[in-house]
């Protein structure tokens, strides 16, 4: 009977692509829509997550996430160094700051000045050259997609000169640094040049980056810091999830996902609803003749969920290849959306969603299978 | 010989005092006042009357389709009432075929899967539905059109087929509504000459509810209905229809 089923389906091609093409719709926006609000998250947390090698970051007690940072004194770097479990303290510097290259293309740069006799915080890849190209006079790092802007079209290659607030930098090495939330160029130097470039008055400490001593509990570490020095300690996990939450709570991005990923979904939703409904009126009179024929309610509602589910199933897949293409071509390393992608598990909830969204389009549809009578066909 | 002469005389379906209205309060209409009637296996019953006598409702009737309000209906030994929903869903399925009269083929399928849907609906394996739909589309001289869609055959064919539908799972009692309504003269004979043919034997009933007089010598009992009620029934004789 499924094989029955799926030729009345099929024997409809117009309203068949409208249900394939409402479902596809709606995996293509929901799914596009999470996928780039996930990436958007979480580049908002690179810089932690691709910070090498830190157990713990340390910072004054007001900064509530990454971008907001308030420097501290030199000298908390040697208490956080006294606190007993701490292996390492590092200093590290963040700020912001335009590029210019010989050329007069300006760019905006996130500045990340690394402790060099740790190089605690430093990104985790290097595309070419290596942390020693970094101790030359005025070397930087620069993640490869800067490099595609200040330079487009030109082969990746170092010795390049940029004009940092009015000083020069030479890239020294080019990183595979993860996107920062504004996809700006990222530069890696040392601590000490980083504070050159962007004086920042008497207090130039960003963060104090701690490893903590073997086996010692890092959570119990950070605690220890926060208490003995006043400082706000947290992992790197924890301050990852503070400035993510941060972001969910204080900006607009949320609510504008959030509201294209529910109109996707009502729009694919009401899509398929009508264009069932349209089947199912359709089709009525051929459920009234399986139910004269001897076909229970049950069965009938079986094979229209069959139906239903292969439409699911195509628009589904549908919509996820369009998805996927969508990031696999615009998705590149050099490009603004790199490193957003499709995780497994929005795909799965897309699933789940498409799946529940399109049951509940074609509950009224349903209803009307049941309660359609055989005798209708006999007084027609 | 004396079990087919037995079968003949057996009641196939049992119509005593059925009534049924339609809609209610004031739009309260009857469809039947009280029908008594008798259908016999191994009989072609012709149920015949104007338009509204409840020829229509009558069949549904029989077929389980309709309850009526008031009554007793006994079809092949069985009191429909006493028949739990899913149950009469199943006699319906294993013992009743209806030809319908708008033949009502579901148009994505061919000739074939049209008629192996019965099968199906029993739990019949595909390929032996197929194979069994297809023996008996030959048998009904549609072998050029076993994979055709409805769309692609003329409206006898499409008869034929609705023919073989209501026939391929051997069921006791066989409903026609109007089988010769979309048929000229020529094709309406021949349509009755292939169900006469085909449908009737021993163990079989059939009932066909027609407006067209010109078919009435093929029948074996015509019960003539009026405004909910059989007014009389006539017997033929076999000669006549030959």
């Amino acid at each position: 009977m499924l094989a029955v089923a799926l030729k009345m389906l099929l024997g409809d091609r117009a309203k068949v692509l409208g249900l394939i093409s409402g479902v596809a719709f709606a995996t293509l926006l929901v799914t596009q829509q999470s996928a780039l609000f996930m990436g958007l998250m979480v580049r908002a947390q690179n810089v932690i997550a691709d910070a090498r090698g830190v157990d713990i970051w340390v910072m004054d007690p007001s900064v509530e996430y990454l971008d907001l940072v308030r420097p501290m004194r030199d000298n908390e770097l040697f208490r956080v160094r006294g606190v007993p479990g701490v292996a390492t303290a590092s200093r590290f510097f963040k700020g912001a700051t335009p590029v210019k290259t010989a050329g007069g293309k300006i760019r905006n740069a996130l500045l990340l000045g690394v402790d060099e006799a740790t190089w605690t915080g430093v990104a985790r890849n290097f595309v070419i050259g290596s942390l020693a190209d970094l101790q030359r006079p005025d070397a930087i790092a620069i993640d490869r997609y800067g490099f595609a802007q200040l330079w487009p079209g030109e082969p990746l290659s170092l010795g390049k000169m940029l004009e940092l607030n009015d000083r020069r930098a030479i890239v020294t090495a080019i990183t595979d640094a993860a996107p920062a939330f504004a996809a700006q160029v990222i530069i890696y130097t040392r601590y000490s040049q980083a504070i050159n470039y962007l004086p920042n008055g008497r207090n130039q400490l960003s963060f104090v980056l701690t490893t903590i001593d073997a086996g010692a509990d890092v959570e119990r570490v950070a605690e220890r810091i926060s208490q003995i020095t006043g400082l706000r300690a947290e992992t790197a996990d924890g301050f990852s999830r503070r400035t993510v939450s941060y972001y969910l709570r204080n900006t607009g991005i949320t609510m504008s996902f959030v509201t294209t990923i529910a109109l996707g979904a009502i729009v694919g939703c009401a899509i398929v609803g009508l264009t069932f409904s349209l089947f199912v009126a359709a089709n009525l009179p051929q459920y009234a003749v399986l139910k004269i024929i001897g076909v229970t309610n049950a069965r009938i509602l079986y094979l229209v969920l069959f139906q239903a589910s292969v439409i699911v199933f195509v628009g589904y897949w549908v919509g996820m290849a369009l998805a996927t293409s969508f990031f696999h071509f615009t998705s590149t390393p050099t490009s603004a959306l790199r490193g957003f992608f499709i995780p497994w598990w929005i795909a799965a909830y897309v699933a789940a969603g498409v799946a529940s969204f399109t049951l509940l389009a074609i509950s009224a549809s349903l209803r009307r299978v049941l309660l359609v009578d055989p005798a209708d066909v006999f007084r027609s | 010989m004396l079990d087919a002469i037995e079968l003949e005389n057996t009641v196939a379906v049992s119509c005593r005092g059925v009534v049924k209205h339609y809609g209610t309060s004031s739009a309260r209409a009857q469809a039947l006042r009280g029908i008594d009637l008798d259908v016999h296996l191994g009989k072609m019953t012709f149920l015949v009357g104007p338009s509204g006598s409840g020829k229509t409702t009558l069949i549904s009737v029989m077929t389980g389709i309709l309850t009526p309000d008031a009554g007793k209906v006994e079809v092949l030994g069985f009191e429909l009432s006493a028949l739990l929903p899913s149950s009469l869903v199943r006699f319906r399925r294993e013992r009743i075929g209806v030809v319908l009269q708008q033949f009502h083929l579901l148009p994505a399928l061919t000739a074939v899967e049209n008629v192996a849907v019965p099968l199906l609906a029993q739990g019949c394996a595909s390929k032996a539905a197929q194979a069994r739909s297809r023996e008996i589309l030959v048998e009904l001289g549609m072998e050029r059109q076993l994979a055709r869609v409805p769309g692609q055959l003329s409206v006898g064919e499409q008869q034929r087929v609705a023919i073989a539908r209501a026939l391929v799972h051997g069921p006791s009692l066989v409903v026609c509504d109007e089988p010769t309504a979309a048929l000229d003269a020529g094709s309406g004979r021949a349509a009755m000459l292939l169900l006469r043919r085909i449908a009737v034997k021993p163990g079989r009933a059939v009932v066909v509810v027609t407006h067209d007089d010109r078919i009435l010598p093929f029948a074996d009992r015509i019960a003539y209905l009026s405004d909910g009620r059989v007014t009389h029934v006539e017997k033929l004789s076999r000669q006549e229809v030959a």
